[in-house]
C-alpha cells in the first residue's frame, strides 16, 4: 500500500470528521495501527480541527467542571452498575466459557483417570490370578517331584497289579515303601467307578487269605494323575483293588476284584 | 498519562480522568456548539449538558469505531442541532449549512465578543468559501461524505480531495 497516496486521498480528514461508513472507519483504524505515519497524520488533522473549534468557543467558565461534577455524582449512583454490567458482559461470558471448558476438561480427566484406574484394577486381577496359577503350578511341581522321589526311593518295591475277570483290561501299580510304611497306588489303568461306588485297596496275606483294607481311592474322577498315597503297616504279600459301595466295605467283594498282584513275584 | 489510558479510566467511571478530558476538549465542544447555536451563553449550558451526556454514555465509546474526539464531536453537534430545531427554527441540516461558520467568518462586526474571531479568521485565512462551507458541513454539521457530495452536487472523490486541501490550508495557517 502507498501510504503517501492514502494520506493524500483525504480519507483521514473524513475519518476525523466521522463522515465515513463503518467499513471505511475500520479500514482507517487498521492502517493507523499498521502505519505510524497514518496515525501521526490523523493526529495532525485532529489537532487542526481542535484549533478551529477552540477558536469558535465563547470560552467556558473557569469552574465549568464543578457543575458537571455535581450532576454526574447523581448519575454515578445508578449508572455505574448498568454500564459496568454491560462492560463486563463479555468478560463474564468469557469467564463462563472458560469455566465450562475447564469443567469439560476436568470431567474428561476424571473419566480418563477412572478408565486408567479400572485398567489397573483389571491388570492387578490378572496378575493375581497368574500368581495363583503360578503358586498352584509350583505346588504341583513340588508334589510331583516328591512323588517321583517317593517312587524312586531305593526302599520302594513296585508291584504290578493285573486285570481280573470283572475287568481284564484293567491294571494298576503299587509302589510300596516298606520302611516308610507307605503305598502309592497308580490307578491310571482303572476305569472310572460308577456313581455310588469307590475303589478300595487291600493288603493281602496269602496263607491263609487275609485281606486288610488300607484305604479308598476317593475322588477318583477329579484326581487326574490317578496317584493315591496310602498308609500300609502290614507285612503285605499281595495287593488287590475292588469296587465297593461308597465309604468302603469291611471285607472285599471278590466278585468286584479289578486288579491283583503279588509282592516279589 | 496518555490519551488512551485516560479514556479507558474515564470509561471505568473515573471522574478524575473525566475532568482531564473535560479540560482537554471543553472549548472545542463549546466551539462546535456555538457555531451552530450562535448564542454564547446557551452554548455554554448545552456544552455542560453534553459533557454530562458523554459521562452517561461513556461505555458506548468504541475506539475501533473512531477517535474519541470524533465521538464527542458527534454528541455535541447532535445536541446543538436539536437545540436549533427545538427553537422552532425548523431548519434542516442544509439550511444550517449556509450560515454559521461562513457567516462568522464573513461577519465584519464582532457579533460574539467572547469568541476568538481573530484566531478563527487567521486559521481560515486564504480559504475559499466552498472550503469553509465544506468544513462547516463535515465537522460542524456532521454530514457524511455521501450527504455532502449530494448536497454540493459533487462526486465523492472530489469531496475527499477538497477537504484534504482545505485542512492542509488550515494547517499551513497554524504554522
Amino acid at each position: 500500500m502507498d501510504v503517501k497516496e492514502y494520506i493524500a486521498s483525504g480519507i483521514l480528514e473524513l475519518y476525523v470528521a466521522g463522515a465515513l461508513s463503518p467499513e471505511e472507519n475500520l479500514e482507517v483504524q487498521h492502517y493507523a495501527i499498521q502505519y505510524p505515519e497514518i496515525r501521526k497524520e490523523i493526529e495532525a488533522i485532529e489537532h487542526a480541527i481542535l484549533k478551529l473549534t477552540e477558536s469558535s468557543s465563547p470560552k467556558m467558565p473557569e469552574n465549568g467542571f464543578v457543575k458537571i461534577k455535581e450532576e454526574i455524582k447523581n448519575v454515578i449512583q445508578f449508572t455505574p452498575e448498568s454500564s459496568m454490567s454491560k462492560k463486563t458482559a463479555w468478560g463474564s461470558y468469557l469467564g463462563w466459557a472458560a469455566s465450562i471448558l475447564l469443567a469439560i476438561g476436568l470431567f474428561w480427566m476424571y473419566s480418563e483417570n477412572s478408565k486408567l484406574k479400572s485398567e489397573i484394577e483389571l491388570t492387578n486381577q490378572e496378575k493375581q490370578s497368574l500368581e495363583d496359577i503360578l503358586t498352584d503350578t509350583q505346588e504341583e511341581i513340588t508334589y510331583q517331584e516328591r512323588l517321583l522321589q517317593d517312587i524312586r526311593d531305593k526302599n520302594v518295591t513296585v508291584i504290578a497289579l493285573g486285570g481280573q475277570t470283572v475287568s481284564p483290561t484293567s491294571y494298576a501299580k503299587a509302589y510300596w515303601n516298606k520302611e516308610e510304611q507307605k503305598v502309592i497306588i497308580d490307578a491310571q489303568g482303572l476305569p472310572e467307578p460308577p456313581d455310588g461306588f469307590t475303589y478300595q485297596v487291600w493288603s493281602l496275606k496269602l496263607d491263609p487269605l487275609t485281606p486288610t483294607s488300607i484305604g479308598l481311592l476317593d475322588d477318583f474322577a477329579s484326581q487326574d494323575k490317578k496317584l493315591f498315597t496310602l498308609e500300609n503297616a502290614n507285612e503285605s504279600e499281595a495287593f488287590g483293588i475292588t469296587l465297593e459301595p461308597e465309604g468302603g466295605s469291611e471285607s472285599p467283594t471278590l466278585e468286584q476284584l479289578y486288579t491283583l498282584g503279588a509282592v516279589g513275584t | 498519562m496518555d490519551l488512551d489510558n485516560l479514556i479507558k479510566q474515564f470509561q471505568q467511571k473515573d471522574s478524575v480522568a473525566f475532568e482531564a478530558l473535560y479540560n482537554m476538549y471543553a472549548e472545542n465542544i463549546c466551539g462546535v456548539i456555538n457555531v451552530i447555536v450562535k448564542d454564547p451563553e446557551r452554548s455554554q449550558e448545552i456544552c455542560q449538558d453534553v459533557f454530562v451526556k458523554i459521562w452517561e454514555k461513556s461505555d458506548q465509546y468504541d475506539a475501533s469505531k473512531g477517535r474519541f474526539f470524533t465521538w464527542i464531536l458527534n454528541i455535541a453537534r447532535n445536541a446543538a442541532i436539536d437545540e436549533v430545531r427545538s427553537k422552532a427554527h425548523k431548519n434542516q441540516k442544509k439550511n444550517l449549512a449556509v450560515d454559521s461558520l461562513v457567516g462568522i467568518f464573513e461577519s465584519e462586526e464582532d457579533l460574539n465578543s467572547k469568541m476568538d474571531t481573530i484566531g478563527l479568521k487567521s486559521l481560515l485565512k486564504g480559504l475559499k468559501q466552498k472550503c469553509i462551507l465544506l468544513i462547516d458541513m463535515l465537522y460542524f454539521k456532521g454530514y457524511t461524505q455521501k450527504e455532502a457530495a449530494k448536497e454540493l452536487d459533487t462526486p465523492i472523490g472530489t469531496i475527499k480531495t477538497r477537504i484534504r486541501s482545505c485542512i492542509s490550508n488550515i494547517r499551513k495557517n497554524m504554522a
